[in-house]
């Protein structure tokens, strides 16, 4: 076993953090006080912001990635990526969660691009994935209903083939940054007489598309990061299924895998941790004392770092297994539910810091330690336990597909 | 020994109960969070009809003079019902340290308009070092008879926007010194926060501000213990109320909502953690009134110092356990603001922060137990 890069990873390594030293926007780097708020909307929203600057950032920034196949790492080189193998995939991620470099183009690289590469046609491939690389579409995903979110399955909105269309009704909701996509790629149900995985397709549309409404819904920290999706007689063509007519499940099924791997957590989770000791062993200049004299406090932040250490070799293990060719099965489950559970303890262990001081929400006010993060992590990390599968069902994977044990 | 409520406490609690569920709904909960005064003058009024701001304060004074643990049960219920505005801070704030050590014409002016709901009191203890002990208290005090003046900051003072008087706590030369400050004079200056549960606290700058002396110059932090001990387990009280409705809620979802074509309380996983929620629920609900009941009896200082502080330790981390719980039971929908769980989770982080978190307090206990 072996931690350390090899001498060809460790160069690739440093060519992906000078890179990104040199080409990251000032907007994006951290400390800028305005990387917390481009956190929850990020790139997506920045694309489609009424402030030049934000909007010139992310163009930047993508043209810089794109200069070397950076902004989807994980694609062959024929459709437009960079060809990395997982290792290499591994390390940028890595160089990219250092740095708080937002990845460019949303589910457009990280979901829709890689199934469509698997399962669609070269028609498709054509038309939508140098749209996605060039960030002149971005992409949304309507698979949860407000009567299926984790079964998913039990999906009903309706599409009815009538001549060359379908029509679509029904709804969708938690639609994550649909108010700034412009293409939407759902789960419908076409088939509603066979056995409930069979009876779905895959389909994309222009989500301008007539009959198709999105309306913002406001959560716990009141921001809007996600939709409710309408359809009222959506009318797509038969020629935006994505793969086989009725098989869209098991089309949806190689994105949700691409949803589970992943290191940027923990290599995020580590940062925060280091930017804590350091801000609680620094003389505040302000009048803020920290609550690091409490034997607790400090046995806590070790404890959440060891954590970290456990969550990247959870994600390590999904990498190193793939590397030498074998599949994970449970192991994806283990990494996104430990992730997203020591992310919620991360954001408990900051706000007991701070003591009286975690009451503060907003970053700029004068008396807010670290920028308020952890208060705000503290509120934003609790559907990180509910969505890409909640804890719970993680836990019924590892149970089930993992180790075998009957489902209930 | 009984764990039960005498009837008396249970008619209190079941009055309550059915009062607030008119008379506090979740929309008026949800329009304070929004509300410059955060607080309905109406229901104010009608909590004083109830006798309720004036229960602990003797009778001759107008009150009721119930004991500290018919509060808490009451707290209990402002829990259950989220009741916003300045009720603790008056009561345990300003009518506790007035009933402790208020001289006897202190008593006669205040006490009688604290029952009736004429006058809003709040406690300014914390400053900008966020320390509940007496090395905390570092604004200045100055003693000239009965007048005491103040300079400094107080910070995370609770209701301080619409309090008639603060309590506040300052230092002269011969240590920790109380005064009852007005708020409408020109040194007393209130700055609003915006906080995680969108009550009201906030910064408080003390400038030459002028109060009458309380209690006796430079024993002060003393004359503080009852009153901390009774504020910090009023917090518990309220938390286990908060929790128990988290509780309720959540498992009322868990019966209701249908995944997989099951209610998702069928699950194991969702059933071991509604098993989790009231067994951290009874167990908080237990400690707390273990030290309400030794506050209320007079135990000696060392079994009330201790219980108090156990209490608290272990109703902030079990409370908080709970409404996590109730977030992760509830999926997506426990995240928007229109749902009413989210409204427990905020509220619940307050209160556990209040008079010092888990980890506080289990120091306390450490170097009781003699660790
Ligand atoms: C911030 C956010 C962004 C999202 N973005 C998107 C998006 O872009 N596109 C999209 O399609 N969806 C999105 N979702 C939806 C997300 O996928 C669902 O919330 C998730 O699938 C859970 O569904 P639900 O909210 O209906 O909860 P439910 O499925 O109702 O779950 C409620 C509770 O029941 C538990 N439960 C359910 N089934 C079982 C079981 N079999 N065993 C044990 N416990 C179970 C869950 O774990 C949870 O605790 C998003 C959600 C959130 C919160």
């Amino acid at each position: 076993m072996d931690w350390q890069d090899s001498p060809e990873q460790a160069q690739f390594r440093t060519e992906v953090a000078d890179f990104i030293q040199a080409r990251l926007p000032e907007r994006y780097r951290s400390g800028d006080e305005n990387s917390d708020e481009t956190q929850t909307t990020g790139w997506q929203a920045d694309r489609k912001s009424n402030d030049p600057s934000a909007k010139e950032s992310a163009i930047n920034w993508a043209d810089a990635l794109a200069e070397k196949g950076w902004i989807a790492p994980h694609w062959p080189k024929e459709y437009g990526g960079a060809g990395l193998s997982v290792m290499e995939q591994f390390i940028y991620n890595q160089e990219m969660a250092k740095a708080d470099a937002p990845p460019v183009g949303g589910m457009g690289v990280s979901l829709l691009g890689p199934t469509m590469i698997v399962h669609g046609s070269e028609e498709q491939k054509a038309e939508h994935l140098p749209k996605i690389l060039s960030g002149e579409v971005a992409w949304a995903q309507g698979y949860s209903e407000p009567s299926s979110g984790s079964d998913l399955a039990s999906l009903q909105t309706r599409a009815i083939r009538d001549g060359d269309d379908f029509v679509i009704n029904g709804q969708k909701i938690w639609t994550s940054g649909a108010q700034y996509a412009d293409w939407l790629f759902a789960l419908v149900r076409t088939d509603p007489e066979a056995p409930k995985h069979r009876g779905i397709s895959f389909l994309v549309m222009d989500i301008t598309t007539p009959g198709l409404t999105v309306r913002p819904i406001i959560d716990m920290g009141w921001q809007e990061p996600f939709n409710e999706t309408f359809f009222e007689d959506v009318r797509v063509s038969t020629s935006n299924v994505i793969g086989e007519e009725n098989r869209g499940w098991y089309v949806g099924m190689t994105l949700l895998d691409f949803e589970r791997s992943g290191i940027s957590g923990a290599i995020e989770y580590e940062r925060t941790i280091k930017e804590l000791i350091e801000y609680v062993n620094s003389e505040p200049e302000n009048d803020i004392k920290t609550r690091d004299d409490f034997e607790s406090v400090r046995h806590q932040i070790a404890d959440r770092y060891l954590e970290v250490n456990v969550l990247f070799n959870f994600a390590f293990r999904i990498v190193s297994m793939q590397n030498s060719g074998m599949v994970p099965n449970y192991e994806a489950s283990v990494n996104k539910m430990f992730g997203s559970e020591t992310h919620q303890r991360l954001a408990r262990t900051g706000t007991k810091v701070f003591g009286l001081y975690s009451n503060l929400w907003s970053e700029e006010n004068e008396y807010a330690p670290m920028r308020s993060l952890f208060t705000r992590d503290y509120v934003r990390s609790v559907p990180h336990t509910i969505f890409s599968g909640s804890s719970e069902i993680q836990r019924n994977v590892i149970a089930t597909r993992g180790l075998g044990l009957p489902r209930g | 020994m009984d764990l039960g409520l005498t009837e008396m406490q249970e008619m209190l609690k079941n009055g309550a109960r059915d009062f607030l569920e008119n008379e506090c709904p979740e929309q008026l909960v949800r329009d304070m969070e929004e509300d410059e005064a955060g607080y309905s003058t109406s229901l104010w009024e009608k909590m004083a009809e109830q006798g309720w701001q004036g229960l602990l304060i003797p009778e001759e004074h107008g009150g009721a003079g119930f004991n500290f643990l018919d509060l808490c049960v009451l707290l209990e219920e402002f829990g259950r019902a989220l009741v916003p505005g300045p009720f603790m801070s008056t009561v345990l704030g300003g009518a506790v340290p007035l009933i402790e050590i208020g001289s006897e014409d202190q008593k006669a002016e205040f006490l009688p308009k604290i029952a009736s709901g004429d006058v809003i009191f709040t406690l300014a203890l914390t400053e900008p070092s966020a320390r509940f002990d007496e090395e905390g208290v570092q604004c200045q005090a100055s003693v000239d008879g009965n007048n005491v003046t103040f300079n400094g900051v107080k910070l995370f003072v609770p209701d301080a926007n619409v309090a008639d008087y603060m309590i506040v706590a300052g230092r002269s030369e011969k240590g920790v010194t109380l005064g009852i400050v007005a708020t409408d004079q020109d040194g007393v200056d209130v700055t609003q926060l915006q906080t995680i549960a969108r009550d009201k606290q906030a910064e408080v700058k003390l400038n030459n501000a002028q109060g009458q002396l309380l209690g006796v110059e430079g024993e002060g932090w003393e004359a503080l213990a009852p009153v901390i001990h009774r504020y910090t387990v009023g917090e518990c009280a309220y938390m286990v109320g908060l929790a128990q409705m988290d509780f309720e809620i959540s498992v009322d979802y868990a019966k209701e909502r249908v995944q997989f074509g099951r209610p998702i309380g069928s699950f194991q996983a969702i059933q071991h953690k509604c098993a989790d929620m009231v067994t951290d629920v009874d167990g908080s609900r237990f400690i707390m009134y273990k030290a309400a009941w030794a506050i209320s009896t007079g135990q000696s200082d060392e079994e009330t110092q201790m219980s108090v502080n156990m209490a608290k330790a272990w109703c902030s981390d079990a409370t908080r356990r709970v409404v996590a719980h109730g977030q992760q039971i509830h999926g997506g929908i426990g995240f928007t603001k229109d749902y009413k769980i989210q409204l427990y989770f905020r509220r619940q982080k307050r209160a556990e922060l209040s008079f010092g978190d888990a980890d506080y307090h289990r120091e306390l206990v450490a170097q009781q137990l003699g660790i």
